[in-house]
């Protein structure tokens, strides 16, 4: 249908039209965005019979269930938008319990003069890496706050999948000896968005590297059952998952820097900018912890994925009862890899 | 192919042992060397590539006061809360400030939770838009750096003025650093030489340097018979500086040399010198967290930018406040104490919950001790261990 004949037919003016309050009240305007934008777009048999609840099947094994709230400036960033990482976070998360994702429920809370194009963007995005990961957005809600009372447009995704049997990947399991690998290099995201800021604006050619990871991770979990914990480093980077590691499975971690991938463009706008790669967020990399024979096994189907092209073992977890993530540097020193204590910042020295 | 590389340091690496091994060759083991980093990047770089894990134990590196969130003293982290609590403002400012614990633990962050509009920037610039952007308010910049950020909040001074911008103002702490230098070497040879380190050079200052040159360290260097040797923030930089000045003092030269070429001249940057004097003038006398007063050791704004002086256009009150008293950052900011001697170091202060200024910037000494090095002692067996 043209925009001429959908306007004429009363349809959704994605050109000009922007997110009043009635679209969140429950009435006509309301259910005219659900069905020509959510419903078309989402496209599968749960939405499609307008319950306030998806209700399906499961198959024996255990369910795994997890939430997130997406918040991010700038939405639209090189590589990706606020729409597929809300997306491939939450099929993260489930992945990284070795589970298979089946089903996502997305809130979306609006804010009022928000411009339909954008939100036809980002539904777009959502839908398109939905479909990439196979898995169906089932139930959702709408609400529109007044202008100022929003930063755009906030989502909430839950999601549910499966675990395969004799799967049992928790934080807590971590054993000294363990192998650390990583899937590949780290900051690309962070330093993406970080590029789009105002102010700091500065030219990459970089792309964010957000990505479902739950193909790679069915792989992974096929050659070693047996992976002890694993976990995708987003915010707080690779550094933050570390120490969680750690401190949940309460072992130290060692780590060699001359192993860790970070591509160029990301080492030197980090230098630029005084930031450290470690800490700089992911939204398309995976830390698995396994046993030392497992090893070579799981790093050979990691690479060869190619979400896992790049992968590498980074370190080996060493019993220590402070819980220290400690790191021989490339320089030839070694130093602690610490939590960060509030946002990592540019230097002003 | 792919378009990653690992992290590059093997090259690094090479260089970086064999200027360790000059510097152990060189070094008399007859005698120690202690020498200070005086600037708060340069206290991050050694931290995080763990250079002193590269020197022989007679080279100690003793840390400066060169990080600007950390020689602030309370009594302006209270100017920045009263602009931002009493005077309804919205007060812009570099990001580490926000969690420098004021009188009363206060911090910029809390005052924000509460309810003042406290937002950080990046640049200047920022601070400018957000002038222009909320025409209905009062805007001021809390202004804070060594040399480095000074040209700047000059350029944004001298915009905001041609723009005739009648809600902007700047809170100017720039601060100098040949000064600092000057008096931690006075404190060094007097009141405290007993507990005092011995210093017996600096490492020089690098992003200040390309602003004001070297020339003006070979003042200090002939008054005070220290050799300082300038040094860019890269590890490798900071440890071709350690051998430049274990080498002086070995022939018993004091030089300003300079490792630092490709980015600092011995003049500086003449247009950016021209821009700060334009705009800023010696102050007679600043308070450093750590130093205490010390005379034109600071810049404030000059008479024809006035009514873009915070200072001048808001009544704030100018109150000595003391610091906690079992806070050390005074000490530590003069060399005197490592931050492993404070007795609230990571037991009452981290980095979440800091005590004094130098717990809350990276480019602290007791934020890099906490960060990079608590584990120290225990940490080359463990790595060993791993691999
Ligand atoms: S550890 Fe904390 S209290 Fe002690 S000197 Fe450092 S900042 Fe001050």
């Amino acid at each position: 249908m043209s925009d001429e004949r959908r306007r004429m037919a009363g349809g959704l003016d994605y050109r000009h039209g922007r997110i009043e309050l009635w679209h969140g009240s429950g009435g006509r305007a309301m259910a005219q965005l659900i069905e020509e934008l959510f419903e078309t777009s989402f496209d599968n048999p749960f939405l499609a019979r307008r319950n306030d609840q998806a209700c399906f099947e499961v198959g024996a094994g255990r369910l795994v269930m997890t939430t997130d709230g997406f918040v991010i400036a700038p939405l639209f960033f090189p590589g990706g938008d606020i729409g597929c990482l809300a997306v491939h976070g939450t099929v993260n998360d489930i992945a990284m319990a070795g589970a298979r994702p089946l089903y996502l429920a997305v809130a979306m809370i609006i804010e009022e003069g928000f411009p339909l194009a954008d939100l036809k963007a980002i539904v777009a995005s959502m839908a398109a890496a939905a479909k990439a990961a196979g898995v169906a957005i089932v139930t959702g809600d709408t609400k529109v706050v007044e202008r100022g009372k929003g930063d755009g447009i906030f989502i909430t995704t839950t999601g549910v999948g499966v675990v395969p049997a004799g799967v049992e990947i928790s934080a807590e399991r971590a054993r000294p000896g363990d192998a650390v690998l990583l899937s590949g290099s780290i900051g690309d995201h962070g330093v993406a968005v970080l590029s789009k800021r105002e102010s700091l604006a500065f030219e990459t050619e970089l792309l964010s590297d957000c990505a479902s990871l739950h193909d790679l991770v069915a792989r992974m979990v096929e050659a070693v059952p047996g992976i002890h914990a694993m976990r995708d480093p987003t915010r707080g980077g690779l550094a933050a998952l570390l120490n969680e590691i750690a401190q949940q499975s309460g072992v130290g971690i060692a780590l060699n820097e001359d192993a860790i991938p970070v591509a160029p463009a990301v080492r030197g706008a980090c230098e630029l900018l005084g930031l450290d790669p470690l800490y700089v967020a992911n939204e398309g990399k995976l830390v698995a912890f396994c046993a030392a024979e497992d090893a070579d096994r799981l790093l050979a189907v990691m690479r060869a994925h190619p979400l896992g092209r790049d992968a590498a073992r980074i370190g080996t977890v060493v019993e220590d009862s402070r819980r220290f993530v400690q790191m021989q540097t490339g320089f030839g020193g070694h130093r602690i890899v610490d939590w960060l204590a509030g946002d990592q910042l540019p230097r002003i020295c | 192919m792919s378009t990653v590389r690992f992290i590059d340091e093997f090259r690094d690496r090479t260089l970086a042992a064999r200027l360790a091994e000059g510097i152990a060759a060189a070094a008399d083991t007859g005698r120690t060397y202690q020498l200070m980093e005086f600037c708060g990047g340069h206290t991050h770089a050694i931290f995080r590539y763990g250079v002193q894990d590269l020197l022989p134990a007679n080279v100690k590196m003793v840390h400066g006061p060169g990080c600007p969130v950390c020689v602030l003293p309370m009594g302006r982290i209270d100017h920045a809360l009263q602009l931002a609590r009493e005077h309804g403002v919205i007060l812009l400012t570099y990001g580490d400030l926000m969690r420098v614990p004021g009188p009363e633990r206060m911090t910029l962050l809390k005052a924000k939770a509460e309810g003042a509009d406290v937002r950080m920037v990046y640049s200047a610039m920022d601070a400018l838009a957000c002038a222009r952007a909320n025409p209905g308010r009062e805007v001021v910049f809390f202004a804070i750096g060594f040399e480095t950020t000074t040209p700047p909040t000059a350029i944004v001074l001298r915009q905001a003025k041609a723009e005739a911008l009648s809600n902007f103002s700047v809170h100017c702490n720039h601060v100098l650093t040949p000064p600092a230098i000057t008096s931690i070497l006075a404190s060094a040879s007097d009141q405290e030489s007993a507990e005092a380190p011995r210093l017996d050079g600096f490492v020089g200052p690098a992003h200040v340097s390309a602003v004001i040159g070297y020339r003006p360290f070979e003042a200090f260097v002939r008054d005070h018979g220290r050799p300082v040797v300038i040094a860019g923030f890269e590890p490798l930089d900071v440890m071709q500086a350690i051998l430049m000045l274990v080498r002086q003092l070995n022939d018993g030269r004091c030089e300003v040399e300079n490792e630092y070429t490709r980015v600092v001249t011995r003049d500086g940057n003449l247009k950016a010198q021209a821009l700060m004097a334009d705009v800023f003038e010696l102050r007679d006398s600043f308070e450093w967290r750590g130093l205490g007063w010390l005379e034109r050791s600071a810049l404030q704004i000059r008479s024809p930018y006035a009514a873009f002086d915070a200072e001048k256009r808001f009544p704030l009150k100018s109150a000595a406040i003391a610091d906690n008293k079992a806070c050390e950052c005074g000490a530590v900011l003069r060399g005197v104490r490592e931050p492993v001697e404070c007795k609230l170091f990571a037991t009452v202060c981290t980095p979440e919950n800091p005590i004094g200024s130098c717990m809350v910037s990276s480019e602290g000494a007791c934020a890099a001790y906490y960060t990079f090095g608590r584990a120290r002692p225990t940490m080359a067996p463990a790595l060993a261990d791993a691999s």
